[in-house]
């Protein structure tokens, strides 16, 4: 419990719990050793309506540097888009961009 | 020496030809139940469905899961039911066969990490009397189908995609 020392109620200042707008949220797909490629390239097509090339090129990411960020945006697209990775079998974690 | 018979066609009419020979039929048909048998389990290895979304926040990770797992969970039992229901059949709809593919996908998937498959596991030759030799040799007979399917739909997509604004 405080001390009643402590002041009811003080305006905090702008800082550390504003929210800056533009700062998206990161969506990561991971490498793992059992997905084929062909179908996680697929599902890039699929789920985020990328060209085949784009598709592929963030395949061979994930496949060679272990993960690519393949979707961003407010948190609310960033869960929808992780929770439609995983419906698809696929590693996807999700972070806010420093 | 002739080319092994494609399993998998897609037709002028928008279906698909499955070309199962019966004793692949078979192998595949008790798969879909052992998988629903287990999904709703704590088998460590159905983990691999429902992987964190945030990794380093399991307050998060957890939430998110309480929110998306029951849609997660249909998901998978449906698309497992549908390859049950149909697998005798010698044509599927587009619906069915992309159910096909995500049953075979989560099957693989839970059967990989049962067997701990890694990168050098595609290196290695199995001999025959090593403890996990059917299991490999079912692991890797449903890649070679998923490549099929995966193959087959992929057929149907745009290759310059959708995206707005490219």
């Amino acid at each position: 419990m405080r001390g009643s020392t402590a002041p009811a109620q003080v305006d905090r200042p702008a800082g550390e719990d504003h929210v800056i707008p533009d700062r998206p949220w990161l969506v990561i797909c991971w490498n793992d050793p059992i997905n084929l490629m062909s179908y996680v390239t697929y599902v890039f097509q699929k789920l985020f309506g990328y060209s085949f090339d784009k598709a592929t090129q963030l395949m061979l990411d994930v496949h060679h540097k272990g993960k690519a960020v393949v979707s961003s945006g407010a948190r609310e697209k960033a869960e929808f888009d992780t929770y439609r990775l995983h419906a698809h079998g696929l590693w996807a974690t999700m972070e806010h961009q420093y | 020496m002739p080319l092994p018979q494609r399993r998998v066609k897609r037709t002028r009419r928008g279906g698909f030809e499955l070309n199962l020979p019966p004793e692949e039929r078979e192998v595949l048909r008790s798969l879909p139940a052992q998988l629903r048998e287990i999904l709703p389990s704590e088998d460590p290895a159905v983990g691999r469905l429902f992987p964190p979304a945030y990794p380093h926040d399991p307050d998060n990770s957890a939430e998110f899961l309480r929110l998306v797992r029951d849609d997660l969970l249909a998901g998978h039992v449906e698309a497992l039911q549908v390859m049950e229901s149909t697998l005798d059949a010698r044509r599927l709809t587009e619906d069915q066969l992309v159910s096909w593919l995500g049953a075979l996908n989560d099957i693989r998937l839970v059967l990989g990490t049962k067997l701990d498959v890694s990168e050098e596991t595609y290196d290695r030759e199995v001999p025959d009397d090593h403890p996990e030799a059917a299991g490999l040799a079912l692991y890797f007979y449903l890649g070679w189908l998923e490549e099929q399917v995966v193959e087959a739909l992929a057929q149907g997509l745009d290759p310059a995609g959708t995206e707005a604004g490219g």
